[in-house]
């Protein structure tokens, strides 16, 4: 493993599927009477948020509670950062408290790059910009194997997504989900298609590991697992497309198009959702949709993410 | 200047941008004698045995920042990068603070330029008023005051108004002025970080499409033929643009164009670890843009190499990629990024590279006294410069400019700059100012 999660394209086909098996091992531990575990004591960890998403950091801020490190907040609203302190700055601020893991969330891509090059400590990205949420996609990889039964029962494995096929709708032009669960896919051997409208594809999509449609309809009959995309409604202004309705017609996912996904398939959104645009209420709250759970598989593949980075004292009853 | 005053210098054994060697003999600010063993006695003697003599380099396009932005450079120190580079004449750029699209504005640029003596500084006016793109600046004026500005440009942004353009175009016949245009096509580029390509889609960065520059470009090209003007486009920085630039010039219209030395040799894979010295405006482009670009400048579709220096302090790049400023310094490397992209290629010579950096950006910029072969009677405005001198990594942290936003610090380029002559006048020698 890196000293950082950037991007979820860093990771090798083993690390990923580390850190897959490390969760599952942690989520078990989650079912015990007493949840936490001491082997981050006295590790900082520092929660940076510069945009907010308050499911993002409370599930970070479990993850390291859990692991028993120290946990510290830092929200760029009311902070020195709102009154015009430069990332740098408080980078090395962080450095000078002893942070030895950076969670960082912000609106500039490759803010957790520069990051990277200011501190000692170990950065994880939970968001930046328009490139990338790799803990998102693990957490996505991680209830894809769950929900498929990709993992013999009563033990963790090795089993990745070799031949899953997974079909992610919309904004990928401005997804950082899209763009890590494309990476993390195909280093775990499933396959991949993109729907959107033309206009939210990145022009160069061609070049990325993953087939490309604007048909959802056709897509959906071959698909084992539905990612829905969040759709911003500004996107509109921009002439991306002409009306959340028009939108909502081609690329929704209501309760005819999941009739036409297989039996087994499922849907899953990475939230916060847009009921009656990108999905119907009724899809949401189907038992296909795993959306429940994903926030709850977030909690420990971000615990695995940060024992594994910080190298915590050894798991009691490792299986592998 | 050696105790402030005009010496006599003899250059010896020089190799001439045609290949000949000669002896060079600088008096009274021209060049008094060229030929083999001149005689001078009380001469200074400079041996430039090995050395390339090249006329005095031109740049078409400096952000020398003062007015307004004296913390990113000043006219005294940018004129001093721009000798130190083998320059002695940079056009600054008019997006100051003020901007310079007023007669006094101009005239204090030019009067600190002249004060600084490193090179001459031919301001550049504004085409319009605070380079907002409503109003035409007072051209006229400009034009007749003591800095004398023949090109005029809003650089930084576009003169999108097709209308404006026009008559911008239009206007500074009267006094054979040219029009250099920022070709960015405005709408295209919102919030534009980056060329618009497979990298930009995998950073996630907004991309600024070669289409944005193209169309400008095309545009301007039937506007300058339209009305019958002169139209220089600065830094280029697509394939699509050369073609279009070719294709104008083909029909005789009276198109100039720039190519930077960054977009000669960079491309927009730099920018994967989001490090904003590679932010530039137009952006780094492809390896294919740059070996169209490489092609434009060697057949001469594109006339000239222009640095845009564009110093910035280092807190407006130590910072997050979109939140940094655009721009990259060039006058100190300027031609050694050239000697390694067009004549370690094979693609230029020295007579081509004392045409496309000194003689033709002159001619495009109306300067009188630069860009002029070494010979007898021309003003000595020449440098010295050693093409075999070793590889070295370039270090910002030596550079005369205020700002260190050099893309090729640790790069190491070949060639050295010993020396350099305006008017007869030393102002850099061993690659020191003089």
């Amino acid at each position: 493993m890196n000293r950082h999660l950037i991007s979820a394209g860093d990771l090798s086909r083993d690390d990923a599927l580390l850190i897959l098996d490390t969760a599952e091992e942690l989520a078990r531990m989650a079912d015990r009477p007493i949840k936490k575990l001491p082997t981050l004591r006295g590790r900082t960890v520092v929660n940076l948020f510069f945009e907010d998403s308050t499911r993002t950091r409370i599930s970070f801020e479990a993850a390291a509670k859990r692991l028993s490190a120290d946990v510290i907040n830092f929200s760029a609203k009311g902070s020195s950062v709102a009154k015009g302190e430069s990332l740098k700055d408080t980078a090395l601020t962080l450095e000078a408290m002893g942070a030895d893991a950076v969670v960082i969330r912000h609106f500039a891509s490759g803010a957790p790059h520069r990051l990277a090059g200011w501190v000692k400590g170990s950065v994880v990205n939970a968001g930046d910009g328009t490139h990338e949420h790799p803990t998102q996609a693990l957490l996505d990889a991680f209830t894809i194997r769950r929900r498929l039964g990709l993992r013999p029962a009563g033990g963790t494995s090795r089993a990745a997504l070799d031949g899953v096929r997974v079909t992610i709708v919309g904004d990928v032009l401005h997804s950082r989900v899209a763009r890590s669960n494309i990476l993390l896919l195909n280093i775990l051997g499933a396959e991949t298609t993109l729907v959107a409208p033309p206009t939210l594809f990145p022009l160069a999509v061609d070049g990325w590991p993953c087939e490309v449609s604007y048909d959802l309809d056709a897509v959906l009959p071959k698909s084992d697992v539905i990612m829905m995309l969040r759709v911003q409604q500004e996107r509109m202004t921009a002439a991306y497309f002409p009306s959340v309705r028009e939108y909502s017609r081609r690329y929704g996912l209501d309760a005819t198009r999941m009739a036409l996904l297989p039996e087994h398939a499922i849907v899953m959104h990475p939230g916060p959702m847009n009921r009656g645009v990108e999905i119907a209420a009724e899809v949401a709250d189907s038992a296909r949709s795993t959306i429940v759970e994903q926030v709850a598989n977030g909690v420990s593949v971000r615990m695995a993410v940060l024992y594994l980075l910080l190298g915590g004292a050894e798991l009691p009853g490792k299986a592998w | 200047m050696v105790n402030g005053v005009v010496d006599t210098w003899l250059i010896r054994g020089a190799r001439l941008p045609d290949g000949q060697r000669s002896d060079l003999l600088l008096r009274d600010g021209v060049i008094a004698e060229t030929g083999a063993r001149i005689a001078a006695a009380g001469a200074q003697v400079l041996d430039a045995d090995g050395l390339v003599a090249l006329p005095g380099l031109v740049d078409l396009h400096t952000h020398l920042r003062e007015p307004g932005r004296e913390d990113a450079e000043t006219i005294e120190t940018g004129t001093q990068a721009a000798a130190l580079g083998g320059y002695t004449a940079v056009h600054a750029m008019a997006n100051t603070e003020p901007v310079a699209d007023t007669a006094g504005v101009v005239e204090q640029v030019w009067r600190l330029g002249r004060e600084a003596g490193h090179c001459d500084v031919q301001p550049v006016g504004a085409v319009t008023l605070g380079l907002a793109g409503v109003r035409l600046a007072e051209l006229g004026t400009m034009a007749d005051s003591a800095a004398r500005v023949r090109v005029f440009s809003d650089d930084g942004r576009c003169v999108s108004d097709p209308l404006l353009m026009r008559r911008a175009l239009e206007y500074v016949k009267a006094f054979d002025g040219v029009i250099a245009q920022h070709a960015q096509e405005p709408r295209l580029t919102e919030s534009a970080q980056m060329n618009e390509g497979e990298v930009s889609g995998r950073l996630g960065l907004a991309g600024w499409p070669a289409v944005a520059e193209e169309a400008i470009i095309a545009r301007d090209c039937l506007l300058a033929a339209h009305v019958g003007s002169a139209l220089h486009v600065c830094h280029v920085s697509t394939a699509g643009s050369v073609e279009i630039i070719r294709s104008a010039k083909s029909k005789g219209w009276r198109v100039t164009a720039e190519v930077t030395p960054h977009h000669l040799l960079l491309t927009d894979d730099l920018v994967q670890g989001y490090d904003p010295v590679y932010k530039v405006n137009p952006p780094l482009r492809t390896a294919a843009d740059v070996e169209a670009l490489r092609q434009g400048l060697a057949e001469g579709t594109i006339d000239c190499v222009a640095t845009d220096h564009a110093p910035h302090p280092a807190e407006a790049k130590d910072t997050e990629w979109v939140e940094a400023a655009f721009g990259m310094t060039g006058l100190e490397v300027a031609l050694r990024a050239v000697q390694e992209a067009m004549v370690e290629t094979g693609l230029l010579d020295w007579a081509g590279v004392a045409d496309r950096m000194s003689v033709r950006p002159a001619g495009i910029g109306r300067l009188s006294g630069h860009g002029n072969l070494p010979g007898p009677g021309v003003p000595a405005n020449l440098m010295l410069y050693d093409p075999a001198a070793p590889r070295e990594p370039v270090d910002p942290a030596v550079h005369a400019s205020k700002s260190r936003n050099t893309p090729f610090g640790g790069v190491a380029l070949p060639g050295r700059v010993v020396a350099t002559f305006l008017r007869g006048t030393l102002t850099v020698l061993d690659g020191k100012l003089a």
